[in-house]
């Protein structure tokens, strides 16, 4: 339990593993320290919108105001250069892990507008704080004081002091709505964008897997058959009849675990699984980043499918429908070669700085082919026939023991 | 083992040689070379023989868990019976099996990996270098997933070299960046997916870039894959690949 908080504490509220690359970590929480931040001023400004209040806060906390709507405004000012610095190594800097195929369309789309929408924030909040603070000086009585905001009053006081008072009162609200807008709109956008990963971050870093890295899950039905087959000691083997063959592995999203399906929830599509995933540097289809959009895109497909299914269904009651799936499983959407390039290197569980499990879902969908399908790669069938027949990885037609004697 | 048992008799540790130690003529040497190790260390040890069977990794990370099944519960079988405590496995992936799979199917043993037990022997003084076999020699270490990555020791190989004495030159993608040699989840046992390059030829280019003599390596998948890289670009002449048990017997 302990070390589960610790987790969360380190690796998801202090981002512990992007900072194996320094760079973009120090960006990266140059804008999470500036959006946390900011939400103390959302507050104040949510209470402001529903009683026609300006900056209610300001009389109350006095010097403890400046000093927060001050650090604010630094943050924000320094989040605004990350925001530039990212959309730079975004789109021109052509980093690999940017310019691969799976970010086509929608997600280099989605990628880009939510940085937009961060440099649109940032500049409200400047018009807000930039007219307020000449303002206060011209009416006084209608601006109460905020103390000297740093940003506002170095940078950007000889620009608003040129401006009339109504132009400044029409850019300080204008400042202010976007503010409102873009964080209301932010919310709402949030579920349908790889974002979401400012919540899920949490819960998923708190759930990862705490057994063994090595160890893969054990498949008890198959272990107590083995064990009955070989006439072993151990737990009792119940023996059930039934006319349904049993499903093991995993073809479609509802096969996965809960925390797969979170996994692919939280990925934020940075691709730092990719860019260190020995068969995509090599030139192979597998790509551990596409694992987990396809699984996302997969489980949002089939949450929309049978919505409506219930729909008809509670419509026409067409029940024998409602059994149906809609034809498709994960296998249209992650292809055999991809999961079968992979190394299980684990490189990809260690590069997520969100503790995503790339290598759990692949290896799922391996034990389905082989297990409900009885298909696998060409040459995997001799290898497994050694393996049943002389427990070894080759066809060998030695003794196992004859490696002492070739001295 | 199972003469030893007869007798009465427990070893000090039970050597997994597995199937490349078992078979591989490369391995098989590294085998021998770890048992030399172990002989002037004084260490009683046995091996099952005939009755170890592949611990199943393979078959697992394939899919196959019907076959990893048989195979991991008839060597947990033949373990019990023997009432085996202590393992020690030449070869990561058998190591990281043994360790982290079978307790789960009712097989629990201490194991460790050979450069871990080497290490061991020598900060208990049981072994010792005496030749500066390597004096001047580039040497850099190859991490192998299973006990780097997998099980987080990239401490005790390093340790080993250093008691050799030679210049150890890392590699620009090493420890938890390490480059995986192409040969791990079963990937050893079959041709590569359609690509611009294979995986090992990747790692190789790597070994090259740093200029190192000789590849230190803990795994023999990884010694075969690098071994095989080296070959594709003709430089198998220019840079040896060896298993850290082999260079320090040559130091000792």
């Amino acid at each position: 339990m302990g070390g589960r908080w610790k987790d969360v504490f380190l690796v998801a509220f202090g981002q512990k593993k992007m900072f194996k690359n320094v760079i973009p970590a120090v960006l990266h929480f140059l804008i999470y320290a500036a959006f946390l931040i900011t939400q103390i001023e959302f507050i104040e400004i949510f209470i402001d919108g529903i009683f026609g209040s300006h900056r209610i806060l300001a009389p109350f906390l006095g010097g403890f105001y400046t000093f927060m709507v001050g650090s604010i405004e630094v943050l924000s000012l320094l989040a605004f250069f990350a925001t530039v610095a990212f959309l730079w190594r975004r789109n021109l800097l052509k980093l690999p892990r940017f310019t691969k195929t799976e970010l086509d369309g929608w997600p280099r789309l989605d990628a880009n507008f939510i940085l937009f929408g961060e440099i649109l924030l940032i500049a409200g909040i400047f018009a807000m704080n930039g007219a307020d603070l000449v303002l206060q000086e011209r009416l006084p009585d209608l601006y109460h004081s905020t103390g000297v905001l740093p940003v506002s009053k170095l940078l950007s006081f000889d620009f608003f002091s040129a401006m009339d008072t109504p132009t400044l009162q029409v850019l300080e609200r204008i400042g202010w709505w976007s503010h409102v807008l873009v964080v209301f709109g932010f919310i709402l956008y949030l579920p349908n964008s790889k974002h979401l990963h400012i919540f899920l971050a949490f819960p998923n870093v708190y759930f990862s897997k705490k057994t063994p890295r090595g160890e893969m899950a054990n498949m008890p039905d198959i272990m107590n058959e083995v064990r009955s087959m070989l006439g072993l000691q151990g737990q009792e083997v119940t023996e059930t009849v039934s006319d349904v063959l049993p499903v093991f592995g995993a073809s479609d999203v509802k096969d996965l675990t809960g925390k797969n399906i979170m996994d692919a929830y939280s990925c934020t599509e940075c691709g730092r699984c990719t860019a260190v995933c020995p068969a995509n540097l090599t030139g192979k289809k597998l790509s551990p980043r596409k694992i987990m959009m396809d699984v996302r895109d997969r489980a949002t497909e089939v949450v929309r499918y049978e919505a409506l299914k219930n729909r008809a269904a509670a419509a026409d009651n067409a029940t024998d429908e409602a059994h149906k799936g809609d034809g498709k499983n994960l296998f249209n959407y992650i292809s055999r070669e991809e999961i079968r390039a992979c190394t299980t290197c684990n490189a990809c569980v260690e590069a997520c700085p969100v503790l995503i499990d790339p290598l759990d879902i692949i290896l799922q969908m391996r034990r389905y082919e082989v297990l409900t399908e009885s298909v696998t790669a060409e040459a995997w069938t001799p290898m497994f026939t050694s393996l049943e027949n002389q427990g070894c990885v080759w066809q060998v037609p030695q003794e196992r023991t004859d490696w002492i004697k070739e001295q | 083992m199972a003469e030893l048992a007869a007798a009465g008799e427990q070893p000090e540790v039970l050597y997994w040689v597995g199937c490349a130690g078992s078979f591989d003529a490369r391995a098989q040497k590294v085998a021998r070379s770890f048992c030399a190790l172990l002989d002037k260390a004084g260490i009683s040890y046995a091996i099952l023989g005939n009755e170890e069977k592949c611990t199943g990794d393979p078959a697992r990370r394939a899919g196959n868990e019907f076959v990893f099944q048989m195979l991991a519960l008839q060597n947990i079988e033949v373990l019990n019976l023997s009432q085996v405590t202590n393992i020690v496995a030449t070869c990561p992936h058998c190591f990281n099996t043994l360790k982290n799979e079978y307790p789960a199917l009712g097989g629990n043993y201490e194991v460790m990996h050979h450069t871990q037990y080497l290490q061991k022997l020598f900060s208990e003084g049981r072994l010792s270098v005496s030749g500066g076999a390597f004096k001047g020699i580039k040497i850099t270490y190859h991490d192998s997933c299973y006990l780097g990555r997998v099980n987080g020791d990239y401490e005790a190989p390093r340790a080993l070299i250093e008691t050799l004495d030679a210049d150890l030159i890392e590699l620009k993608r090493s420890r938890s960046n390490g480059l995986c040699c192409g040969a791990g989840g079963a990937q050893m046992f079959k041709e590569d997916e359609v690509g611009d390059k294979r995986i090992n030829e990747e790692r190789v280019e790597e070994v090259l870039s740093v200029g190192a003599e000789v590849v230190g390596a803990n795994c023999p998948w990884c010694i075969t894959m690098l071994t095989d890289g080296l070959k594709a670009r003709e430089k198998q002449d220019n840079v040896m690949v060896y298993d850290i048990s082999e260079l320090i017997l040559r130091n000792i």
